[in-house]
């Protein structure tokens, strides 16, 4: 969002108003939340988050446990519609249309949002038949097509050429890094406008950690990737802009270096320099 | 705490803790000994040893049972010498003994014995031995079977020219060959392995067999299409109730074809009867120990041998030629003898058809309760009564499935597609079909939940994985879901198909008869004919053990039949655990 640092509005009373500080990027925003409310049954899980994600950035989402990251990334490709007793309230729309308008075709909203999940979650299927998944379920018959995507996706998840002679064995015998790296593939195959990642990293060793850090870089550019993320240094690295949550709310807004290095908020400023969290 | 300065909080919760912690120690002494016993219990122990000894005991009590039914059913076929005993008063009884016991005589028994056993058997304690033999001979006899106590013999031997002569009548014919007969011309047979008394027995039976083929093949080719040519007219009276022209063309067109076929049949029944006549002039006089003679066609005779006079590989190609017969031929005299070869095939049909059913039908269930109901109290109250289902007494499907499928459904069907064949019922009687639904019935409930658990256990992470692809519900459970649930499903499937198999009362009242003389399969149109009645081993086992009109000759056949039940389920099972087996190892290295 490119508002003044002095723009505020009120989150809630405890909390003090949202701080948005001016974000980075010059692309406009490909996600834009407003007076975003959820509800899991009578228990409220956000309150009136509002926001707007750099279209071709990386936006990381930091915040201690149950601070509602996860539950707001899920609502990005209403993942969450799968939970009984789920309400909501407010705005969320992506290129201009509306999530949660009653007409909104949610598996078209799913094809534009690529996920990747928090632990590694290839299908019982071959390689190669992974990644192909997004096409096959679109109806996608065409085998050259089908072969060249998968490639592509494979490439750019920095996977290809540690599978390229085993495409036709089961994906459950990669690595839990590789596997990762995988679901990557499957994600970007669909061609998606927005990237969703769930702490990818939390289930993986250092050294395949290091490695989707760099392919999220890789990725920077090529979609709008917005990320949870558990790890303070995590978000340093590879984000572009940082969101702030406590408690369901959005504490503090925007360019990473400035949040991490300037916070407005006290409690922003205790959970990045890791007084608690 | 929250009230105490700062500086003195170390102090005070470094107090408390020690105090607690002397608490503890002081309560753990006053409890030694009693909350945690010392030794052997302490250590839970004796526990194992009853959990364990629990399982020896449920495995030893199955090995048990296999092991009966094991050594029963393999030792049957056996081929077992045969005894002569010459009793007391002269007589002379030979047969296989079968088993002896000890038995407390009669008081008039003993008072009519001489006083050497008698005196013997009351230093006994008025016990004696005695030993049953199987005396084949029911022609002679009347009976297969005889005890014969020990104060009776007074001699026993084993006459290496005794036979055992298995026939296609009336049991086993234990004594001699004394001669062979044809047209009148009598030419005793001295050597029972002389190679013309086998070729003219091979002869025999081969004669016997083309008769029989003949029957079946030929002339029941003919009847079937007499009987096709009966059912057209009475298709053109029902449909021209009121007569014409159509009526009458049929009724000329059943008149040339009767005629013509009848023709057919006269000429088949001919020669079959010819055949007839020279199988009853091919006669073999056979004698039995006491030398009381029996003629009968030679072809009646299944299987002959020196019972005495043996070597172990020619018992063994009497026990293999047993068990042949056994597998491959069609039962005889009231099933306690020949072969089971319809029930094996009428079993097995009628578990494939379950699986057929139950799994398409349980799985769809499940899906729909699993994925698609909310769940509420009505999803609950239906699973409990699904739950309910599997303890229902199987006969109770029985009865349902005679009065809704055959009954009804069968009667309905019977009355829209073959009016011509009433009040002959086609499916409104017991049946296959009907047979297969039943069992179906029973065994959903296990399919039902089975599958619900392993829909259940299928991770969230993949259908997620999945939905996030953009793929729909149904492709998810597809393409995702229904995969990795399969060998859970397997397992179900497994379970009931196991169920399924060995169950016999329902089916004693939906379609499994005592002889089924027509297999399901056959190659007249539409060769797969649902809606015969059919035999099953289970229902074989209590045909033979328990409604044949000698229990005694019937109980072999029990346990061999015993055997190859367990045999064939276990089979089946097998073969199905190999194919989830094969299922399962796509899923292995998953880390979910």
């Amino acid at each position: 969002m490119n508002q003044t640092s002095a723009t505020a509005r009120p989150a809630s009373i405890e909390f003090g108003p949202t701080v948005y500080h001016v974000s980075r990027g010059s692309h406009g925003e490909a996600v834009e939340i407003s007076d975003f409310d959820l509800w899991y049954g009578a228990k409220q899980a956000l309150f009136s988050i509002s926001m707007g994600v750099e279209a071709g950035l990386v936006t990381a989402l930091i915040g201690p446990s149950g601070c509602g990251k996860s539950t707001l990334l899920r609502c990005l490709n209403r993942m969450n519609d799968l939970i009984d007793g789920l309400r909501i309230r407010g705005r969320i729309s992506v290129a201009g249309q509306d999530l949660y308008a009653p007409a909104a075709d949610v598996i078209a909203i799913r094809k534009q949002m690529g996920m990747v999940f928090q632990k590694p979650n290839p299908f019982p299927m071959t390689i190669f038949e992974n990644v192909a998944y997004p096409l096959r379920v679109d109806g996608i018959r065409h085998r050259a097509m089908i072969a060249e995507t998968v490639e592509r996706s494979l490439r750019g998840a920095a996977l290809w050429d540690e599978v390229k002679d085993r495409l036709h064995e089961s994906a459950l015998g990669l690595s839990g890094g590789q596997q990762q790296r995988l679901c990557i593939a499957r994600a970007i195959a669909g061609t998606p406008e927005v990237l969703l990642m769930d702490e990818p990293c939390s289930a993986l060793d250092p050294i395949a950690t290091a490695k989707i850090e760099e392919l999220i870089d890789e990725l920077r550019g090529q979609f709008t990737i917005v990320i949870v993320t558990h790890n303070m240094q995590q978000a340093a690295r590879v984000s572009d802009n940082v969101a702030f949550m406590y408690l369901g709310r959005l504490i503090e807004y925007g360019d990473t270096d400035t949040v991490f290095t300037a916070p407005k908020n006290e409690r922003t400023q205790d959970y990045v320099t890791g007084r608690f969290g | 705490m929250n009230t105490a300065p700062a500086a003195s909080l170390p102090e005070s919760a470094r107090d408390a803790n020690a105090s607690l912690r002397r608490a503890i120690s002081e309560t753990r002494r006053r409890n030694a000994g009693k909350v945690r016993l010392a030794g052997l219990q302490g250590a839970g122990e004796p526990w194992q040893w009853c959990l364990g000894g629990a399982l020896a005991l449920g495995i030893l009590m199955v090995l048990g049972l296999l092991l009966l039914v094991f050594w029963n059913g393999l030792v049957t076929f056996w081929p077992r010498p045969i005894e002569q005993v010459r009793l007391h008063d002269g007589t002379v009884v030979a047969g296989e003994p079968v088993r002896s016991q000890t038995f407390r005589p009669g008081q008039e028994v003993l008072a009519a014995l001489d006083p050497a056993p008698r005196s013997g058997i009351e230093r006994n304690d008025g016990m004696a031995a005695r030993t049953l033999y199987r005396t084949g001979n029911y022609d002679l006899y009347g009976d297969d079977f005889r005890w014969l106590p020990d104060y009776e013999i007074a001699e026993v031997s084993r006459p290496w020219d005794l036979m055992l002569v298995e026939r296609m009548e009336w049991g086993v014919f234990v004594g001699r060959i004394v001669a062979i007969s044809s047209g009148g011309q009598r030419a005793p047979v001295g050597d029972v392995r002389s190679p013309d008394l086998i070729k003219r027995h091979e002869e025999a039976r081969r004669r016997w067999q083309s008769i029989r083929a003949l029957e079946r093949g030929e002339i029941g080719a003919v009847n079937h299409r007499l009987e096709q040519e009966r059912l057209r007219l009475r298709r053109a009276s029902l449909a021209n109730p009121e007569g014409g022209t159509a009526l009458d063309a049929a009724r000329q067109r059943f008149a040339e074809r009767e005629a013509a076929l009848k023709a057919q049949h006269q000429v088949l029944a001919d020669r079959a009867s010819g055949m007839r006549r020279a199988h009853e002039g091919d006669l073999v006089v056979l004698a039995d120990a006491a030398g009381r003679e029996k003629e009968m066609p030679l072809g009646a005779i299944v299987r002959f041998y020196p019972a005495n006079d043996l070597s172990l590989a020619e018992r063994l190609g009497v026990y293999l030629s047993r068990w042949g017969e056994f597998l491959l031929d069609e039962p005889r005299e009231a099933n306690t003898e020949g072969g089971v070869m319809p029930a094996i095939f009428g079993t097995f049909a009628m578990t494939l058809l379950l699986v057929l059913v139950v799994t398409p039908f349980g799985v769809i269930t499940a899906l729909y309760l699993r994925e698609y109901a909310r769940q509420g109290r009505l999803v609950s109250i239906v699973r409990i009564s699904v739950n309910n289902l599997a303890g229902v007494p199987s006969i109770v499907y029985g009865v349902f499935g005679l009065g809704f499928f055959a009954y009804i459904l069968g009667g309905s069907i019977d009355q829209i597609f073959f009016p011509e064949r009433l009040p002959n019922p086609t499916y409104g009687t017991g049946g296959l079909l009907w047979a297969s639904l039943t069992l179906a019935l029973l065994t959903v409930p296990v399919v039902i939940v089975a599958t619900e658990e392993a829909l259940a256990a299928v991770p969230r992470s993949m259908r997620e994985g999945s939905l996030a692809c953009g793929a729909s519900k149904w492709q998810t459970i597809r393409n995702i879901v229904l995969p990795r649930a399969m060998p859970g499903i397997m397992t179900g499937v497994i379970l009931a198909m196991a169920r399924g198999a060995g169950e016999v009362a329902p089916l004693m009242l939906v379609g499994v008869v005592k002889l089924a003389p027509e297999l399901p399969i056959d190659g007249y149109f539409p060769f797969v004919h649902l809606e015969r009645s059919f035999m099953h081993l289970g229902f074989h086992i209590f045909d033979v053990g328990f409604q044949s009109r000698n229990s005694e000759a019937g109980k072999p056949m029990v346990f061999v039949t015993t055997l190859l039940l367990i045999a064939l389920i276990f089979a089946m099972n097998v073969s199905a655990i190999l194919l989830r087996n094969r299922l399962k190892r796509r899923f292995q290295g998953s880390q979910f």
